[in-house]
């Protein structure tokens, strides 16, 4: 069994602020509900302990990395949740409409496994788009397109590594 | 079933085991939900699990819950409540 990881309230401050500057910098939010809020903060941080990286609190890691990638925080299913339900899969991140007490936040359905056989079907190009002086790289996380011939380090929106970078074009 | 798991007192209304996750706040919600209306139960954060035990516990959330989210709740080995579905949950349990 996995022994217990004790994070310290200092600590989970700390990484909560981060978290909730990125956010508002992004035009995202946090759940304002402050205890759910740390709560989640903590739990990243005891997956990251865990894993080495920061996997969705509300979903089972593989402990896997190259696995893991879509399920990383903020997960490749944020902007999608937020924009049907109002909140992503946890409910770190919310809606202005959330903060703003016109709708409330529950528990949603998740579509990891459902987006993953749409990815399959989706990645198919025209043949013309291959002509392209440059590949297009598209951060999975929220979007941001660049050509290049490389993804870069950090993305410059939203601050995902590179490794959640896909070929989109 | 092999995997360790937890007790939690209360009346006894049907064989109740929760698959949840330690670091999940819909699995807490669940648990707490489930104490509020005074329902004995059994539980397993299967993170917490070793990873014999884990897959063991996935087989098992799958028979009942094809996309193996969290919590899963298994009634009398026949029923599944999927997610924190409040409503549900109270609908089944409710005094």
């Amino acid at each position: 069994m996995s022994e217990e990881i004790i994070i310290d309230k200092d600590t989970v401050e700390k990484a909560y602020l981060k978290l909730k500057i990125d956010a508002e910098e992004g035009g995202y939010h946090l759940n304002n509900d402050l205890y759910f809020a740390k709560e989640l903060t903590k739990s990243l941080l005891i997956n990251e302990k865990r894993y080495g990286y920061p996997s969705c609190p509300c979903r089972l890691a593989s402990g896997k990395k190259e696995e893991d990638l879509d399920i990383i925080c903020p997960c490749d299913y944020r902007d999608e949740d937020l924009n049907d339900y109002g909140a992503c899969y946890c409910a770190l991140y919310v809606t202005s409409e959330i903060i703003e007490g016109k709708k409330s936040f529950t528990a949603i359905p998740e579509r990891r496994n459902i987006n993953k056989a749409q990815v399959l079907k989706d990645n198919i190009l025209p043949s013309d788009l291959t002509k392209l002086s440059y590949p297009v790289y598209r951060c999975k996380v929220c979007g941001y397109l660049c050509a290049r011939e490389h993804p870069p380090e950090i993305c410059p929106v939203c601050k995902a590594k590179k490794e959640r970078f896909e070929k989109f074009l | 079933m092999s995997i360790k798991t937890k007790h939690v007192d209360g009346d006894d209304k049907g064989k109740v085991m929760l698959f949840a996750l330690s670091t999940c706040m819909w699995c807490r919600k669940t648990k707490a939900l489930l104490q509020d209306l005074n329902v004995e139960y059994d539980y397993a954060d299967v993170d917490l699990l070793d990873s014999e035990e884990q897959d063991e516990a996935i087989s098992l959330i799958k028979k009942f819950n094809s996309s193996g989210g969290f919590p899963t709740m298994v009634i009398n080995d026949s029923n599944c409540i999927r997610g924190f579905d409040e409503d549900k949950i109270k609908e089944v349990f409710g005094k």
